[in-house]
């Protein structure tokens, strides 16, 4: 009787139990190794960070990869929940999004002595931030919900490849990036050149991080659907 | 047949133009005091950069205030019309071009009041001349479509400014990039890439817009 009730539990929601574990192997890996990385010796233990803000930007991005999706699919079906789909995603990306700005800062403040440094992958991000608040605006200035869907989606597909050309092309012109992460500036860190130690906690935790974004995203589009479902009965 | 028109279309443009010079005075005005009033504000500009940041920062609220009209200065019932007799991509591309004129006048006017008031500082002259070309283009392409995005909305013109900023920084930091360098040195080496970039934003605003603007039109 009662696997009968676990097994499609667990058949559509293993990834639940699976984002759940990662996170928790992340918090305990990323506070319990010892974290030392060549050339990063500012950093000293906020190392640890790495773990947490770096999912942030892996979140934000598979949020807004989703949203921009989602807004394609819209001006292609005209489908309400579509649009409800895109501007969930780009909601829980704004979130991750100022929770990266937040970690990051927090980090800027221990290495650099200042929470915020002029600097290509910064402003790119703080960018994307604006990109999304305006969005918001937009949604909000058009009563018509049709209407609104419609144009919030060009918006989307318009600003999101500006912000990809952007987040390119800022390194070029900047020269230098003080943060290391990416890019091509001599300082680059990619997660290939961690120790094997660090890299085993910095991998599960990406994927640990994405599919929690997408476990609040599907929580928000349900309750939306509900909504809906309610305001048209 | 495309071309046709648009051509027409661009004609109507300069028509309905020249029948409301007061919009287009009020533009060259506009360009007029803010730098008159930036002039005041300085001292003396003495370094490049800060002729530089402050000429693009001024052409920019410039064509926020020139294309904004884009979209909303015909009634909506004319905009109908339009829908029943001619193919979306001609609107779209006919206010673009008609946009880049626009903006090349008005950006070649602000350099000549920038030389004027703020001094001379471009060593190479061709280089920047250029950069004008492709950023009035870039300005006009970009903000023409967030005009018929905003046009849809309510509170149209701050609308414009937080719509467009963000995703105009591409284009404006290349440009300034590209600039500074033709106010600093003369050589051309170095520069062909930014040109290059430009081109490609230039080229991927255009297309996108294109690709966007009949769902757009369509209401």
């Amino acid at each position: 009787m009662n696997n009968d009730y676990q097994m499609p539990f667990l058949k559509h929601n293993w990834w639940k139990l699976l984002t759940g574990l990662l996170l928790l192997y992340a918090v305990i890996g990323g506070f319990g190794i010892a974290v030392s990385f060549e050339g990063m010796e500012v950093a000293a233990e906020s190392m640890r960070n790495l773990f947490y803000h770096v999912g942030m930007w892996f979140g934000m991005l598979a949020m807004l990869i989703t949203g921009f999706v989602y807004s394609l699919r819209y001006l292609k079906k005209f489908d309400e929940v579509e649009d409800i789909k895109a501007v969930e995603a780009v909601n829980v990306g704004l979130m991750f999004g100022f929770l990266g700005i937040f970690t990051g800062m927090i980090w800027a403040n221990f290495t650099w002595g200042t929470p915020w440094v002029k600097d290509p992958k910064l402003n790119g991000a703080a960018v994307g931030l604006l990109i999304y608040l305006a969005y918001a605006i937009l949604r909000g200035s058009i009563d018509e919900p049709h209407k609104r869907a419609k144009v919030a989606a060009i918006y989307n597909i318009f600003a999101f490849f500006l912000w990809i050309v952007l987040v390119i092309i800022l390194p070029r012109l900047a020269g230098e990036s003080i943060h290391p992460a990416g890019g091509n500036s001599s300082n680059t860190i990619m997660p290939m050149h961690l120790p094997p130690s660090m890299r085993f906690v910095f991998y599960p935790a990406m994927l640990g991080w994405v599919l929690l974004g997408f476990w609040i995203y599907k929580i928000r589009v349900r309750i939306r659907k509900i909504k809906l479902t309610i305001d048209n009965n | 047949m495309l071309g046709k028109e648009i051509k027409i279309l661009i004609g109507k443009e300069i028509q309905l133009e020249l029948k409301q010079k007061y919009v287009l005075n009020g533009i060259l005005l506009y360009l007029v005091s803010t730098i008159f009033v930036t002039y005041l504000a300085f001292d003396r500009i003495i370094d490049a950069d800060t002729w530089n940041s402050l000429f693009w920062i001024i052409l920019l609220f410039v064509a926020v205030n020139g294309i904004s009209k884009s979209f909303v200065q015909e009634s909506p019932a004319r905009h109908l019309y339009y829908y029943t007799i001619t193919s979306p991509q001609a609107i779209l591309l006919s206010k673009v071009i008609y946009n880049l004129l626009l903006m090349t006048i008005l950006s070649v006017l602000s350099f000549v009041f920038f030389l004027l008031l703020m001094g001379d500082m471009v060593v190479n002259i061709p280089l920047f001349l250029i950069t004008l070309i492709l950023g009035s283009l870039g300005l006009a392409s970009i903000l023409t479509m967030v005009a018929a995005i905003a046009s849809r909305a309510s509170n149209n013109f701050s609308l414009i400014a937080i719509l467009s900023f963000p995703i105009v920084l591409p284009l404006l930091g290349t440009l300034m990039k590209v600039s500074k360098n033709a106010l600093s040195a003369s050589q051309w080496s170095g520069n062909y890439g930014f040109i290059v970039i430009l081109l490609t934003i230039n080229i991927t605003v255009i297309v996108l817009a294109y690709l966007l603007f009949p769902y757009l039109w369509r209401d």
